[in-house]
Formats: C-alpha cells, sequence, structure tokens
C-alpha cells in the first residue's frame, strides 16, 4: 500500500476528486494548508504599505492506495491538478505499513 | 445657514443682533432637519468612525481603537453641554472665545432660540456637540496601538475644551476669523485640519508603534472599514446639510455637493492605486470617499456641482500622497492617517473654497473664480492660524496629560500582548 500526498491549488481539488473517484478511490482526507515552495508568496497593499505573505494557502489530499492503483492515482493527480503556472504543488508517497479500520478491525487491503 | 449669515452681516458690517429686530420665530421644518442632522452625525463617531478606524488597527487592538472614538463621544458628550457649547457659542468676547451665557445649559428653555436661526437653543447645542466628539475622535486615527487609555480621556477632555472651542468659536461663533470673513461651512479648518495637526502632534510626542516599519500590520478588516467608511458617508449628509441650519435650498445643494465630492474621490483614489499599485484596492476606495468627504466639508454650501467635482477629484490624490508617499517620506507613525487624509485635505478644501465659492449657491461666499482672489489669502489665514493654534495648545495639552496620567504611552508588555487584551480584558475577535 502506497500514502499519496498531494499538494494543489484548492481550485483544482473538485476537479482532482472526481478523477480519483473515476479511477475507484474509495476515500480520501483533505487538509487546508498553508505553505511556500517556488511560487513564494504574495503581495497585499494596503495604503501603500507592502506586505509580502509568504504562506498562501493549498489543499493537501492525502489517499492510501492499493501498490497497483499508484501510477492511475499519481497519473490523475497531475493530469486534473496541473495548470502549467508555477505553485501547481507537489506529490509525496510513502509506503504505508498497516492499515486498520476501527470498525470491523478489516486490516491493510481490505480496510481501505 | 446660521453661520453663513453670521459671516455675511458680519462683511456688511451690520452687527449680527440686528436679528433681534425681529423676534425670532421656532420653524418646526428646521429644527425637524436640525435634529435628524444631528442625529446623523452622531452615528458618525461611535459607528462610522469606529468601525473605519477599528478595521484598519491590527486584530489584537480593535476593541480598543473602537473604544477611544466611543469614549471620545462620551467625554465630549457631558463636557459640551456643562462648558463647551458656552464658550464655542455663547456671545462673542473680544473675537477670541464665547461667554459663559449657556454655562451647563443653564436657565435655557425650550422655547429659547439661537441667535441667528429658527430652531431652538438645544437643538444648536446637540448639533454642535456631534462635531465637536468627532473631531475629537478623528484624532485618535493618529495614536491608536499605543495611547495609554487614560491619557486619552484626560486628552479628550482638555483638548475638546481648550483647543476646539476657541477655534470653533473663532470660525463659527462669531470670532476673529468670521469677522475676517473666513469661509468655513461645515468644519474644514475648525473639524478636519484642527483633528489632523492634533492628531499629528499627539503621535510624534507618543513616538512610532513598536515594530513600525520593519514588521507588518496588517488591518483586522476592511470589510469593517467599508462599512464604517459608509456609515461615515451616511452621517456626512447631517454633517454637510445639516451645517444650513435650515431644511432648506441651500441644505440640498450642500447634499449633492457632498455626495458627488466623495464620489469621485472614492474613484481618483482607487485609480491612483491602479496605475501605481497595479491594484484597484478597496481599502483605497474608501479611504477616497473619506478624503472627498473631508475635502468638500468647507465647501460644501458655497460651490457648485462642478466646484465639487474637482475639489473631489484632486482631493483623492491628496489623500493618496498624505497616506503614501509623504508619510514615508517624513517617517512619522500616523497610525491610520488622520494627518494624511483629514488634515491635508482639509488645507486642500479650505483652500478650494476660496477658490470655487460661487454666489449663485451661497451669496455669503464668492471666490477667486468670480472675481475674488482675497478670498484665498483669508482662507489662507484660517487655515495658518487654526495649524498655528492646534499644533502648539496641543503640545501643551498633551504635556499637562502625560503629568496626570504619569506618561502617555503604554508599556512594551502591554503593546506587544496588544490593548484589547491588556487593558481592557476583552477580545473583539475569537477565531
Amino acid at each position: 500500500m502506497k500514502k499519496v500526498e498531494a499538494i494543489i491549488k484548492p481550485f483544482k481539488l473538485d476537479e482532482v476528486k472526481e478523477a480519483l473517484i473515476e479511477a475507484g478511490i474509495g476515500g480520501m482526507t483533505i487538509v487546508e494548508v498553508k505553505g511556500y515552495g517556488r511560487q513564494k508568496g504574495h503581495t497585499e497593499i494596503y495604503r501603500g504599505a507592502e506586505y509580502v505573505v509568504d504562506f498562501i494557502p493549498k489543499v493537501k489530499i492525502e489517499v492510501v492506495v492499493k501498490d497497483n492503483q499508484l501510477d492511475l492515482v499519481v497519473e490523475k493527480v497531475i493530469e486534473h491538478a496541473k495548470t502549467g503556472k508555477i505553485g501547481d504543488g507537489k506529490i509525496f508517497i510513502y509506503d504505508v505499513r498497516k492499515a486498520i479500520r476501527i470498525r470491523t478491525l478489516d486490516v491493510n487491503e481490505d480496510a481501505l | 445657514m446660521k453661520k453663513v449669515l453670521f459671516i455675511f452681516f458680519w462683511i456688511l458690517g451690520v452687527p449680527a443682533f440686528s436679528f433681534a429686530a425681529s423676534a425670532p420665530v421656532l420653524n418646526s421644518g428646521d429644527t425637524a432637519w436640525m435634529l435628524i442632522s444631528s442625529a446623523l452625525v452622531m452615528l458618525m463617531t461611535p459607528a462610522g468612525l469606529a468601525l473605519f478606524y477599528g478595521g484598519m488597527g491590527r486584530s489584537k487592538n480593535i476593541l480598543n481603537t473602537i473604544g477611544l472614538s466611543l469614549i471620545a463621544y462620551a467625554v465630549v458628550s457631558v463636557v459640551w453641554m456643562l462648558w463647551g457649547f458656552s464658550f464655542a457659542f455663547g456671545p462673542d468676547i473680544d473675537g477670541i472665545i464665547g461667554s459663559t451665557k449657556y454655562l451647563f445649559l443653564g436657565g435655557v428653555s425650550g422655547s429659547d432660540i439661537f441667535p441667528g436661526t429658527n430652531i431652538p437653543v438645544f437643538v444648536e447645542a446637540a448639533f454642535q456637540m456631534t462635531f465637536a466628539a468627532i473631531t475629537v475622535a478623528l484624532a485618535s486615527g493618529s495614536v491608536v496601538e499605543r495611547v495609554k487609555f487614560s491619557s486619552w480621556i484626560w486628552f479628550s477632555l482638555l483638548w475638546v475644551t481648550f483647543i476646539y472651542a476657541p477655534i470653533a468659536h473663532w470660525v463659527w461663533g462669531g470670532g476673529w476669523l468670521s469677522k475676517l470673513g473666513a469661509l468655513d461651512f461645515a468644519g474644514g479648518t475648525v473639524v478636519h485640519i484642527n483633528a489632523g495637526v492634533a492628531g499629528l502632534v499627539f503621535a510624534l510626542m507618543l513616538g512610532k508603534r513598536k515594530g513600525y516599519g520593519t514588521q507588518a500590520m496588517p488591518p483586522v478588516s476592511i470589510t469593517l472599514t467599508i462599512l464604517g467608511a459608509a456609515l461615515l458617508w451616511f452621517g456626512w449628509f447631517g454633517f454637510n446639510a445639516g451645517s444650513a441650519g435650515a431644511a432648506n435650498g441651500l441644505a440640498g445643494s450642500a447634499w449633492v455637493a457632498t455626495n458627488t465630492a466623495a464620489a469621485i474621490s472614492a474613484l481618483s483614489w482607487m485609480y491612483c492605486e491602479w496605475v501605481v499599485n497595479k491594484h484597484p484596492t478597496m481599502l483605497g476606495a474608501a479611504s477616497g470617499a473619506i478624503a472627498g468627504l473631508v475635502a468638500i466639508t468647507p465647501a460644501s454650501g458655497f460651490v457648485n456641482l462642478e466646484g465639487s467635482l474637482v475639489i473631489g477629484l484632486i482631493s483623492g490624490i491628496v489623500g493618496f500622497l498624505g497616506a503614501g508617499a509623504i508619510k514615508r517620506f517624513f517617517k512619522y507613525d500616523d497610525s491610520l492617517d488622520a494627518f494624511g487624509v483629514h488634515a491635508l485635505n482639509g488645507i486642500w478644501g479650505a483652500l478650494a473654497t476660496g477658490i470655487f465659492a460661487d454666489p449663485l449657491i451661497n451669496a455669503a461666499g464668492k471666490g477667486a473664480l468670480y472675481g475674488n482672489p482675497k478670498q484665498i489669502l483669508i482662507q489662507a489665514i484660517a487655515i495658518a492660524a487654526t495649524i498655528a493654534y492646534t499644533a502648539v495648545g496641543t503640545f501643551i495639552v498633551v504635556k499637562v496629560v502625560s503629568l496626570l496620567t504619569g506618561g502617555i504611552r503604554v508599556d512594551e508588555e502591554t503593546e506587544t500582548m496588544g490593548l484589547d487584551l491588556a487593558v481592557h480584558s476583552e477580545k473583539g475577535f475569537d477565531l
């Protein structure tokens, strides 16, 4: 099992969600996050005084998938989160040692 | 209208008490309008200005910022009725100060008419009180986020007594500036230059806020600021159209001039930002509306539509430069730009009155464009006198306040923590 963490532009969330459902992913977790990468922050102007705000809002999607779904999921996220402009985000992939469904005690792939 | 008639008759050399020849009659239409105007102007301080300023400060100081307006209103409400009104609008003593005739409003009955008007003394006192209160509250814009609360209360009391009341007397109460022919329909010098200069002097004596210039100080809520600006704009109809002193055509003319100048000034400040900073900010548009309202205030009962358009157009530029380039160049911390917006546009509006006053609108005012260039000089004298008296007087008042309250500035810990929690033990928001 792999965990895919994708940090994307907030306005792309719906599109990516639809694509993942279509790809057969049963659930996901969303976190509203703030941060910066190459895009850096943005500038706010109040009465002529400029403030550079380092952290800009993003959405982080977390999904745990079967090994054989990984490539498809990554492909879908890239396809639907990409705008081609700076700040599109990043994908991180981790190995997952174990998964347990709390209600039924199903484990690993059965728990996804 | 009363002020205007005063000035008019002084120019003609007719003593103001010639009104006494025909017994003054209470006019219920005028009285109704002045009661409404007083209520409109009242709303400007604890609601309009409080939110306009409150939204511009940092979240940790919003209640304290609003509180400075609210408490200034409360202090002045009492002081004005006890002695402020009498010293400003009691019968003139040597052009300098009013007499004690209305002290504590003693002996005034509901049927007493204020000289030169058709409204009761009580209504005139109430209307003028709302002006005194907002003038004090305006000055708070320069000193928020660091002034000691107790110092502010004492400042309100002493400043309205020793600075505002005499200047109001000079310009409106039959004092030396009104005898000179200075035109100030609704308070360009009395209210805006006065408040803006006092704010700057107080701010310079306080020093800059901790972290000013190195640390970001973003406003807590532009939304509140815009709501406040809208309430100010609304109240300003009482401020300017009410200054006609009667429900008449002059009030209508002042209403139109006021709204037009505010509207075009909102656009001109916003446009300046669009060109210079690449974004049309709504804080800029709201600030522009206030700048236009300030600039049109002294002129509102004297200028025609064209005059109000030019005054408003330029006031947006003046405010944009005052709150931006000028403040940055001189490196003072006028927190919310009381000087940059109010004093500078008060000066512009007062001079513009001398240029654009159209006798067709108001026979009492004739500007340079209508063949009376001397009016600009008279306006300049009124501006200079107000700046000089306010600057020196405010310095003395603040020194006295400092003695009374053991310093005028909060300690560093309070300033860092935020005045809401440290001073009032309350939070404006719990987000």
